[in-house]
C-alpha cells in the first residue's frame, strides 16, 4: 500500500526509460499529429461538402445531407469504432481483391481517416453557414465580371466567409485534439492510452492523469493564444462584435 | 442565442423534408430500401432476441445517465454561469478556470483520472471505508455520473454566462423598479429570461451529452454501448451489432430533439 508521500513521485515522469515522461511526450506527438491530420483531411472534406450542399445537384445535396445526419447523431465513439474496422477491412478485401495481398495499415493513417471523415461532417456544417454569410451581390459580382466557379471560389467566396467561419472552425480544431483520446478505446497508442498503460504499471494513477491533462490543457491554451491572433489577422476590417 | 458551433456539432435541425415525393428522393429511397433489405436479408441479425432484455435494459440506464447527469450539471451550471456575470473576482476566476480545465482535457481523461485515480486513493483512507458512502464508491458508475455531470457543468456555464448577460438590462431594472428583492428578480425575471435564450443551445449539449454516454461503458458501467461491446465479443460478429447501435443513438438523438422542440414551442414568445 503506497503512503501519501509516493503518491507524488516526479521521478516517475522523468524523460529516460525509468520514468514515463518520455513515454508520454511520444503518446502527446500522436496525438497531436493525428489532430493535425484528422483536422486537416475533415477541411477538405467540410470545403467540398460544404459547396455541394449549397452549389450541388440534388442527389449530391441529399447524400450529403444523409452524411452530416448520421454522423452528426451518432457517438464518435460508435462511429470510430465503425470506420476504424470497416475502413481496414474494406481496404484489406480491395487489396486482396487486386492481387496485392493483406496490406499493413498504419495505425496512425487508420486514425487520421477516422477523425478526418468525423470531422468532415461537422466543417461542412460550420462553412455552409460561413459561405451563406457572405453576401449574394458579392458573388453575382464576381460572376458578372465573368470569373469560372473555382475563380470565384478562391478570390471571392472563399476570403470573404473565413472571418464567419473561424470561430467555428477553432472550436472544431480543439475538439479534434479531444476527439483523439477515443481512439484509445481501439487501441491506438495516443496520449491517453498511453498514459493509462503507465497509470495501470506503475500504479500512480492520479500523477499520471494529473500529468496527461496539464498536456491536453496547454495544447488547448497555446492554440487559444494562436487562434486569438489568427481571427484578429482575418477579422480586420469586419465591425466588432459585442461579446 | 442559438450558439453556431453547438448546432453545427450536434444534430439540433432534423432534416425537414419539403416533399418526399421529387422523382430523384425515390429512386434514391428506393436504392436506400434495396440497401436495407440486403442488410437485413445477407447479415447475421439472429443473436438479436438472445440480447433484446440487456439491450432495452442498456438503453434504460443510458437515457438514465443523460437526465441525471444533465439535470444535475444543469443545476450546477447556473450558479456557475451566474457567478461569472455577477460575482466577486475571486469566484468569477474559480468558475472561469473550472470551465477552461474541463472543457480543455478529454472527457475521457476525466473519466479515467475520476475511476482509477480517486478509486485508488480511497481505499487509503480508512475513515471513506467505513463510511456510509463506501459500498457506492466501490461500484463504477458514480464516477461515471459525476465525471459526465462535471462535464456538462462546465460546457453548459460557458453557455448560462452568455444567456445571463445577455439579458436585457432594461428588464432587471424594471423589476428592481417594481421593488423586488434581489432574489425575486432572480427567480422571477433573470433565470426564466436567461434559460429561454439559452434553450436552443442547451438542446445542442444535450444531443452531445448523449453523445458522451457510451464512454462510462469504459469504466465498466453496463449501457448500451457496453452491451453490443459483450455481443460483440460472445458471437464474434463485427458489423452488425455496431449498425444496431448507431440506429439505437440516431433513433434516441432524433427522440431528444423532437422533445425539444415541442418544450420550445410551449414557451410564448412575443412576435416571432
Amino acid at each position: 500500500m503506497a503512503d501519501a508521500g509516493s503518491l507524488i513521485n516526479w521521478s516517475l515522469l522523468a524523460l529516460d526509460p525509468p520514468g514515463w515522461g518520455g513515454v508520454l511526450l511520444g503518446g502527446l506527438w500522436q496525438s497531436v499529429q493525428i489532430a493535425i491530420g484528422g483536422y486537416a483531411l475533415g477541411l477538405v472534406l467540410g470545403t467540398g461538402g460544404a459547396m455541394g450542399k449549397l452549389y450541388g445537384g440534388p442527389v449530391t445535396r441529399d447524400l450529403l445531407e444523409v452524411y452530416t445526419t448520421l454522423v452528426r447523431a451518432v457517438p464518435e465513439l460508435v462511429l470510430i469504432l465503425i470506420l476504424y474496422y470497416a475502413g481496414t477491412d474494406v481496404l484489406n478485401r480491395l487489396s486482396s481483391a487486386a492481387g496485392w495481398g493483406p496490406v499493413d495499415i498504419s495505425g496512425l493513417a487508420a486514425g487520421i481517416f477516422v477523425i478526418g471523415v468525423v470531422q468532415g461532417a461537422y466543417s461542412t456544417e460550420v462553412l455552409r453557414g460561413a459561405i451563406k454569410a457572405v453576401p449574394a451581390g458579392q458573388i453575382e459580382a464576381a460572376r458578372a465580371y465573368g470569373m469560372s466557379p473555382l475563380q470565384i471560389m478562391r478570390r471571392i467566396t472563399l476570403p470573404a466567409m473565413l472571418p464567419h467561419a473561424i470561430p467555428g472552425l477553432s472550436n472544431l480544431w480543439l475538439i479534434a485534439t479531444k476527439d483523439t483520446a477515443l481512439l484509445a478505446v481501439v487501441g491506438f497508442s495516443e496520449l491517453t492510452l498511453v498514459t493509462r498503460q503507465a497509470a495501470g504499471s506503475t500504479k500512480a494513477y492520479l500523477l499520471f492523469f494529473c500529468a496527461a491533462g496539464a498536456l491536453y490543457l496547454m495544447i488547448t491554451l497555446v492554440s487559444n493564444v494562436l487562434i486569438g491572433f489568427i481571427e484578429r489577422h482575418y477579422r480586420r476590417g469586419m465591425p466588432e462584435t459585442v461579446r | 442565442m442559438s450558439d453556431p458551433t453547438v448546432a453545427a456539432m450536434a444534430l439540433t435541425e432534423l432534416p425537414t423534408r419539403q416533399s418526399f415525393f421529387k422523382p430523384h428522393r425515390i429512386v434514391l429511397m428506393a436504392i436506400a430500401a434495396v440497401l436495407v433489405f440486403c442488410i437485413v436479408w445477407f447479415m447475421r441479425w439472429d443473436w438479436v432476441p438472445k440480447y433484446s432484455g440487456r439491450l432495452v435494459h442498456g438503453v434504460g440506464v443510458t437515457l438514465m445517465l443523460l437526465f441525471v447527469t444533465s439535470i444535475l450539471g444543469f443545476l450546477l451550471a447556473v450558479p456557475i454561469g451566474l457567478v461569472q456575470v455577477t460575482g466577486p473576482w475571486p469566484l468569477k476566476m474559480l468558475a472561469k478556470g473550472f470551465c477552461t480545465i474541463v472543457r480543455g482535457t478529454p472527457l475521457l481523461l476525466q473519466l479515467w483520472l475520476l475511476y482509477y485515480g480517486l478509486g485508488s486513493l480511497f481505499p487509503q483512507f480508512p475513515e471513506i471505508r467505513n463510511s456510509f458512502l463506501w459500498p457506492y464508491l466501490r461500484e463504477a458508475w458514480p464516477y461515471g455520473v459525476a465525471a459526465l455531470t462535471i462535464s456538462f457543468a462546465a460546457y453548459e456555464g460557458e453557455v448560462m454566462r452568455g444567456a445571463f448577460a445577455g439579458v436585457p438590462p432594461g428588464e432587471l431594472e424594471a423589476a428592481r423598479a417594481y421593488g423586488m428583492s434581489p432574489f425575486t428578480v432572480f427567480r422571477r425575471i433573470w433565470l426564466p429570461r436567461a434559460i429561454h435564450r439559452a434553450l436552443p443551445t442547451l438542446n445542442g449539449e444535450t444531443v452531445l451529452q448523449l453523445k458522451a454516454t457510451p464512454l462510462v461503458a469504459t469504466i465498466t458501467v453496463i449501457d448500451v454501448y457496453a452491451v453490443v461491446s459483450k455481443v460483440r465479443q460472445e458471437t464474434y460478429i463485427t458489423y452488425e451489432p455496431l449498425l444496431l447501435l448507431a440506429l439505437i443513438y440516431l433513433c434516441l438523438t432524433a427522440l431528444l430533439v423532437v422533445g425539444f422542440r415541442y418544450f420550445e414551442s410551449r414557451i410564448p414568445t412575443r412576435g416571432a
